[in-house]
């Protein structure tokens, strides 16, 4: 059931990102790219991260899309023609990113074995569940903390310091875009 | 035991394999700034699938980092069309051909 589920949302996000790359207008590329971003909200579910799953409701599909369409509505471009490269372009993007799909996807064969496997690069496997234990820590920690809960004690206790620097860099990035968007200061 | 583990682990792999790669191809055949900033975003999200993925195994680190790529591309958002925004009153036009003030 649930990897049915994922497999209609795996069509669904590749579907849309291909329509996304693929329509003419800027507008309708943001809206397409918007579908993407919702489907794959719903494949992180699926994969037990629900808090990030709503955070990319929330930020991606929500706050940076919308930055995306003001802009896109504010400079007003119109029925803009096609701004596809020529057929050169095209060909070298088929072999480029057909080269770079076809060995990403070499990832497909991974299982949680296999992955283990690798990592003791011993003669003999190596047990994925003793080699995972964090991840099962997390299930565990999801079940007793809830699922904000997993997420924030390694945010608050390991990466504090980084997320205090985030605070930083989205200080500077305001400051960045008032002074970059604006007329006269 | 280990069935119930990651049993998503390859197909989602495979899946931001796929999405990384037609970011790619959009960043190469658009020419128009704002479909390219939206392709960088899809390139992003499929990294951020790749963390999720993994994070089953490796406990919420992973997810930790989904949190710092979300924040550095909103970051990245706001600044870039920043840009966008300035160059576009300067050129009257968002299009790569005519946005070429640094070529010799």
């Amino acid at each position: 059931m649930t990897e049915a589920v994922f497999w209609v949302l795996a069509i669904v996000a590749v579907a849309t990102a291909s329509m996304c790359i693929l329509s003419r207008s800027a507008m309708s590329a943001v809206l397409w790219l918007t579908a993407t971003m919702l489907s794959l909200a719903a494949i992180y579910v699926l994969l037990n991260a629900e808090f990030i799953a709503a955070i990319q409701v929330l930020v991606y599909a929500g706050a940076v899309m919308v930055l995306f369409l003001f802009v896109v509505m504010l400079l007003n471009l119109g029925h803009a023609t096609t701004d596809m490269r020529g057929p050169a372009a095209v060909a070298a993007t088929v072999v480029i990113a057909g080269l770079l799909a076809i060995q990403l996807f070499a990832l497909w064969t991974y299982s949680p074995e296999r992955l283990a496997a690798e990592m003791t690069q011993a003669p003999q496997t190596g047990d994925p569940a003793t080699l995972f234990a964090a991840g099962q820590a997390a299930r565990r920690a999801a079940v007793e903390h809830g699922v904000v809960g997993a997420v924030a004690a390694p945010l608050f206790q390991v990466y504090l310091v980084p997320f205090e620097l985030t605070s930083i860099l989205l200080l500077v990035a305001i400051i960045g875009a008032v002074v970059l968007a604006k007329r006269k200061i | 035991m280990t069935d119930g583990m990651a049993p998503l682990l390859g197909p989602a792999l495979g899946l931001s394999a796929i999405l990384f790669s037609l970011g790619v191809a959009g960043v190469l055949l658009r020419r128009n700034v704002i479909v390219l900033f939206v392709c960088i975003e899809l390139m992003l999200n499929a990294v951020n699938l790749t963390f999720v993925a993994l994070a089953q195994l490796h406990g919420a680190s992973g997810q930790v980092m989904v949190f710092f790529v979300m924040t550095v591309a909103a970051a990245e958002a706001a600044v870039g069309l920043a840009i966008i925004l300035s160059i576009f009153r300067h050129k009257q036009s968002v299009d790569l051909q005519n946005i070429n003030l640094l070529r010799g």
